[in-house]
C-alpha cells in the first residue's frame, strides 16, 4: 500500500505499469485517474487546497477500510494539490487483487470515499474569476451504497 | 483553554487568515462557533449557514455537538471535493 500527496505532476502510465509489475500473485489490476476538465475551454486552471495534517491519515484510513472489505494484494493512491492546468492528472488510484471483482469494487470504493472524506478542496479558475467547486449531493449519496 | 483553529477554502478566504490561536471556555464545537460569531461580521458571515461547514477535531471529522475536552486543533472547512 502506498499513499502519496504531492504538488508535482506524475506519469499515470508509468505509475500504473510499475504498480502492475510489483503486484506479484495478483490476477487483476484496476486503475483510475482523475483529470482537470476544461469545461469546453472555459476553465483556465484549477487550484487544489488540502489540510496537510489530516490528508495523509484520512487517505490511509480509507485505504485500510478497503483492505478490510476486499481481498487486495496492493493499493496505490496518489493525489496532487496546488495549481494545475486543464487536462493535467489530478489523482489516481490503483488496486490489485486475485480476481477483477475485488479490484473493481475496491477502486470504486476508494474513489467514492476520496471524493467526500479526504480533505481536498478544488477551486476552478475561469475567465470570470475563481470559484470553489461545490460538493455534489450525489457524491455524498454514493457513500451509502457501501 | 487555548486552541489552534484552522480555516480552509472559502472559510479561510472569508475569515482572512488560515489559522489562529483562540482562548476559549467553550466546551463544544457549537459553543466555540457561537463565540467566534460574536466576535465580528466576518465570523458571523462565515458561519451563517452551518450546513455548509464541516469540522475536524485533531484531524478527525466530528460533529458540532462534539466536546472540546483534550482537543488541541479545530479545523473548519466546506464539504470536501477530492478525487
Amino acid at each position: 500500500m502506498v499513499v502519496r500527496v504531492q504538488a508535482e505532476s506524475f506519469d499515470f502510465g508509468a505509475e500504473s505499469n510499475a504498480f502492475a509489475a510489483r503486484a506479484t500473485g495478483a490476477g487483476a489490476v484496476v486503475t483510475f485517474c482523475g483529470l482537470v476538465r476544461d469545461n469546453g475551454g472555459a476553465l483556465a486552471g484549477m487550484e487544489i487546497e488540502h489540510y496537510p495534517g489530516m490528508t495523509d491519515s484520512a487517505l490511509r484510513a480509507i485505504e485500510a477500510e478497503a483492505r478490510a472489505r476486499w481481498s487486495l494484494h496492493d493499493t496505490l493512491i496518489v493525489h496532487r494539490f496546488g495549481p494545475m492546468a486543464p487536462g493535467e492528472v489530478i489523482m489516481m488510484v490503483a488496486t490489485a487483487a486475485r480476481h477483477r471483482a475485488d479490484a473493481f469494487a475496491a477502486a470504486e470504493f476508494l474513489m467514492d470515499y476520496l471524493k467526500s472524506r479526504a480533505p481536498f478542496w478544488k477551486k476552478e479558475l475561469g475567465a470570470e474569476g475563481a470559484t470553489w467547486v461545490a460538493a455534489r449531493d450525489e457524491d455524498e449519496d454514493a457513500l451509502r451504497r457501501w | 483553554m487555548t486552541l489552534t483553529v484552522l480555516y480552509f477554502a472559502w472559510l479561510r478566504e472569508r475569515i482572512g487568515h488560515p489559522r489562529e490561536s483562540v482562548d476559549t471556555e467553550a466546551t463544544t464545537v457549537a459553543e466555540l462557533v457561537a463565540e467566534l460569531i460574536a466576535r465580528d461580521e466576518r465570523y458571523a458571515f462565515t458561519f451563517s449557514d452551518l450546513r455548509a461547514v464541516r469540522v475536524a477535531l485533531d484531524q478527525q471529522l466530528a460533529e458540532f455537538d462534539a466536546p472540546l475536552a483534550g482537543v488541541r486543533e479545530v479545523a473548519f472547512f466546506p464539504p470536501m471535493t477530492g478525487g
